[in-house]
């Protein structure tokens, strides 16, 4: 366990990593080799159930399962599209991953398609990062014209073509039946399911859609089988994951950990986070994503049993939304004891209302309503009743939304009150001080 | 006022357009406001009626779309647009003090153009660039690790 | 009967039904009737595509199906979810639900504006219905409400956006009966709205729909606003020669004047034959119709209110002359407490009590 493997980022700072002779040099493209020479798409299929690797967009939703879930009728065309609309607050992975090394994704996307039986399949990366699409276009001319893509791949007579779409700025579009109708053309409101994108997809097809990370994963896979990459990591969190981190630390950035890995040592060794930044002592950590829900630091790094804390989904999410939260996307947002967080539920709160879609009753009205209170409770005019109205409306958001993002603003705001009430009724009752600039309540029992 | 493609522009959009499976064609219309927003640097509802008879479907189903992303401009804007992150870890990086500098300095708010045309401002949400913040994007490049000596620097260069 | 759609069983608050596969929740529900049928706002069963959106009929499954029972863990829109074979349902008799749609009700009215006094749909507007009958009584927002500025959107309709709750209805009204659709929803979150977004005016034959569909004041006949109260005025169902819809189509009057032709609409407020601009915004004289008789009006709407009677109109001192001479005076010189054993052995009691059997047992072998 003590492995400290890397699977995505071992070429990563290599020179020249993102053409295709460099990354060719690295081993890169010879799981396609092997996957189209030698294996059948089930075959594949089967390897990737057995790595047990998960979704790593934030769901966690087992990766071989979600293939295997697709609907293969004859003669209707088959979809792979990879979900590179990356845009949760606090992740930044997949855009580190595809504008270093490109050429991984591309690869990924060939095998993960040549399994699926897919022979046109989208990189939908959001709009933003526009640069990342120029790189991404490259690398693909450049995998076609070494024979790698396009027609008759390899001489095994399986096309394909890759196309790289462009989101416009729109959070929610990270659904990924959002995603679908935007890569459509239209508007990017999430659809009711069922039907699931499996079933009925982008343009109605049958339809697998996969984060960048989970993508990636899958060339190493191949190379090294599914057995093998269920030996790294810990129980059902097999594998490596990145790691997005910001906010206070030492060194913000982009880490491979295994799965696994004590929170403590993420935090604390130099090797990752190097610690909370000098002087000051660590307050809260939102662990996935900021959707998931914040927890103090205590909480952090220890369960509420008192265990160890580990980077895994299982232990992060230990104790459920009381005393845990979850690995989500892997953004990880260290706040040091000079985050106000009222405010900071605010912002986020601020960013769910402005990424809400606007489609379905409970999200449209209920994140603005959040907003506005919290906003008003930041500017000194909450009310005590404000903060029980805070938990019932997020209530009423959870789990009545077509898609997660109810969930996603509501879970924010729910844990900020449920492990820093004290913080919220200061801000109430005296709004005078809290309201002075870079004001924050210290009152509050905090181990480092 | 009529509006067209460039030649160039023209090209890359028919190319777009045969990306998609036969009948699909609206899917190329998100790759192809950007597009247009490139040529015209904004899109007026002229630049997205063009884009609609493009693409044979109605005005609407075009409007529908561009209003509903953040990315399009459907306001003449400034030379250069600057598009700064809002969201939570930025703040935490220090992205607060960074961008009411960068205010002042402008001597503009956020949605609004400086009065020589040359800089607009938005508040964006989230770009994917939180560890690397504060952080900023102008067109299609992004700017990190963002200090106020560092927007003076960017702001005097764009100034020239 | 051939091709006979093979049925299944679906419970719904303890009432059972049979319906043919394929049907959704809500269908199912409403085969049983208004009292286990979830609100609908945003679903609209003539128009494709419609619901999911306002989460209204939300219900809880407390059964899967017969060969899954489990419960589906969170609360599922009706009008979308299909009913499996032995599916439970639990409506208006879940806590759970109960609570989801007060906090749908309170969601879908913090921006909308109160100003029911002054809207031509009071009084036949669903959001009232759904809120008296499903919200509390008590208001929590007390910020701003979000505003938009006024839009025409041409001389036959009006839009009040303020007003909107987002259900879609029109857009797709729009798709299916029109051409070329010219409104449509722009921008997004709270801040989307029904919009022609270049001032465009709504022009097609058919886009009159739009009026009956929209379940609030957002979308309201110009050529009737502020005509009358809908509980004023007496519809009537009337016909005509139309060679672009069906020309059946229900006429208000007020007095002798016809102050609005709408579509028919049917017990859940949809329409089932729509009708053209020409039936609707033109024909405004009674010579251009047929009179079938007076429209159905469900007793509890309060535009059945002092209607069809002989009468109305009259000022209340006849009301209650009227009273006095048609209604019997109650006789209450019978004894109360009467020994109840004494009642039971009365040859009445036991006459009324077969009678009960024979209706349940009845009504038990029809299942």
């Amino acid at each position: 366990m003590a492995n400290n493997i890397k699977i995505l980022t071992e070429h990563i700072n290599t020179p020249g990593i993102e053409t295709f002779e460099v990354y060719r040099k690295t081993g890169g493209y010879n799981a396609v080799e092997k996957a189209i020479k030698k294996m059948s798409p089930d075959e594949i299929v089967e390897e990737v159930k057995k790595s047990g690797i998960r979704g790593r967009g934030g769901a966690g939703f087992p990766m071989g399962m979600k293939w295997s879930f697709l609907a293969k009728p004859e003669g209707v065309p088959r979809y792979l599209v990879c979900n590179a609309d990356e845009s949760e607050p606090g992740t930044f992975k997949d855009h580190y991953l595809m504008k270093s090394i490109p050429h991984l994704l591309i690869e990924g996307m060939i095998v993960s398609s040549y399994a699926l039986g897919a022979n046109k399949s989208f990189i939908y990366v959001r709009g933003e990062l526009m640069y990342v699409v120029r790189i991404l276009e490259k690398a693909i001319e450049e995998a076609k014209a070494a024979g790698f893509l396009g027609k008759n791949i390899l001489g095994s007579g399986y096309d394909l073509e890759l196309v790289v779409q462009p989101g416009g700025g729109a959070y929610i579009c990270g659904e990924e039946t959002a995603l679908l109708e935007s890569l459509e053309g239209k508007r990017g409101n999430p659809r009711n399911k069922p039907p699931f994108p499996a079933v009925k997809g982008l343009y109605q097809s049958p339809t697998v859609v996969n984060n960048v990370e989970s993508i990636a994963n899958t060339p190493w896979v191949i190379n090294h089988g599914g057995d093998e990459y269920a030996k790294i990591g810990i129980g059902r969190s097999t594998g490596t994951k990145l790691i997005s981190a910001s906010g206070h630390i030492k060194n913000p950035g982009v880490y491979e950990i295994t799965l696994g890995l004590p929170v403590d040592e993420f935090m604390n060794s130099d090797q990752y986070l190097g610690g909370v930044r000098d002087g000051h002592y660590l307050k809260a950590v939102v662990a996935g994503g900021s959707s998931v829900p914040i927890l103090p630091a205590h909480l952090f790094y220890k369960t509420a049993n008192g265990e160890d804390r580990l980077m895994s989904y299982e232990s992060l999410s230990d104790g459920g939304f009381p005393t845990g939260t979850m690995l989500g996307s892997g953004g990880f947002i260290a706040m040091d004891e000079t985050t106000c967080i009222v405010r900071n539920t605010w912002n986020f709160s601020r960013f769910y209302h402005h990424e809400s879609c606007g489609q379905c009753s409970p999200c449209r009205e209920g994140t603005g309503w959040m907003e506005k209170v919290l906003h008003r409770i930041e500017h000194g005019h909450g009310t005590m009743s404000d903060i029980d109205l805070l938990v019932d409306v997020s209530k009423k958001i959870e789990g009545n939304t077509i898609c997660p993002l109810g969930d996603a603003a509501a879970w924010p705001v729910a844990s900020a009150i449920r492990h820093f009430r004290d913080e919220f009724e200061w801000h109430i009752k005296h709004p005078n001080e809290a309201t002075k600039p870079g004001a924050v309540f210290m009152g509050a029992e905090i181990l480092a | 006022m009529s509006v067209t493609f460039t030649e160039d522009k023209l090209k890359k959009a028919q190319e777009i357009i045969l990306r998609y499976p036969e009948g699909r064609q609206k899917s190329a219309l998100l790759p192809i406001l950007h597009l247009a927003q490139e040529q015209f640097g904004w899109l007026s509802s002229e630049t997205m009626d063009y884009v609609a008879g493009l693409l044979s479907i109605t005005p609407v189903e075009v409007y529908e779309v561009a209003t509903f992303y953040t990315m399009f401009h459907l306001e003449p804007v400034g030379k250069h647009v600057i598009e700064y992150c809002r969201t939570g870890p930025c703040c935490t990086m220090g992205g607060e003090e960074v961008f009411s500098h960068l205010k002042t300095k402008l001597g503009i708010k956020a949605n609004e153009t400086t009065s020589d045309g040359l800089f607009t401002l938005k508040e964006v949400e989230c770009l994917a660039a939180c560890g690397w913040g504060p952080c900023f994007q102008i067109r299609e490049k992004y700017f990190m690790h963002l200090t106020n000596q560092k927007v003076d620097d960017i702001i005097e260069e764009l100034s020239k | 009967m051939e091709n006979e759609v093979p049925l299944i069983k679906v419970t719904i608050d303890g009432q059972e039904i049979r319906v043919p596969v394929g049907s959704t929740i809500m269908e199912a529900a409403r085969q049983i009737g208004p009292s286990v049928a979830p609100p609908a706002m945003c679903y609209y069963k003539p128009l494709q595509g419609s619901g999911g959106k306002c989460r209204a009929c939300l219900v809880k499954v407390m059964a899967g199906s017969e060969k899954d029972p489990r419960p589906m863990p969170k609360l599922v829109a009706s009008c979308i979810t299909g009913a499996q074979d032995g599916m439970v349902v639990e409506n208006f008799t879940n806590p759970e639900v109960v609570e989801a749609r007060k906090g749908v009700v309170e969601f879908l009215l913090i921006n909308h504006p109160l100003d029911c006094p002054v809207c031509d749909q009071a009084g036949e507007c669903h959001l009232q219905d759904f809120a008296f009958e499903n919200g509390v009584g008590e208001k929590r927002f007390v910020e701003e409400k979000r505003t938009f500025e006024p839009e025409d959107i041409g001389d036959k309709v009006q839009l009040h956006m303020n007003r909107c709750i987002l259900c879609y209805r029109c857009v797709y009204t729009a798709n299916q009966l029109t051409e070329k659709r010219v409104h449509g929803v722009m921008g997004r979150g709270d801040h989307a709205q029904i919009s022609t977004y270049i001032k465009n005016s709504l022009e097609s034959d058919f886009y009159g729909n739009v009026i009956d569909v929209c379940p609030v004041g957002a979308l309201t006949d110009k050529t009737y606003r502020f005509k009358s109260r809908v509980w004023f005025s007496k519809p009537v169902d009337a016909h005509c020669d139309c060679d672009k819809c069906s020309g059946k189509v229900q006429i208000w009057y007020k007095g002798d004047e016809v102050i609005r032709v709408t579509a028919r609409k049917n017990q859940w407020g949809e329409v089932e034959d729509f009708i053209c601009n020409t039936c609707r915004f033109e024909k405004k004289k009674t010579s251009d119709w047929v009179i079938e008789g007076p429209s159905k009006i469900a007793r509890n709407s309060v535009i059945a209110q002092n209607k069809y009677g002989l009468n109305q109109g009259k000022k209340p001192e006849y009301a209650l002359n009227y009273a006095a001479t048609n209604f019997k005076k109650i006789d209450d010189s019978r004894e109360y407490n009467q020994n109840l054993d004494q009642i039971k052995k009365s040859e009445d009691y036991k006459a009324l009590m077969q009678k009960n059997d024979k209706f349940f047992s009845k009504e038990k072998s029809l299942k």
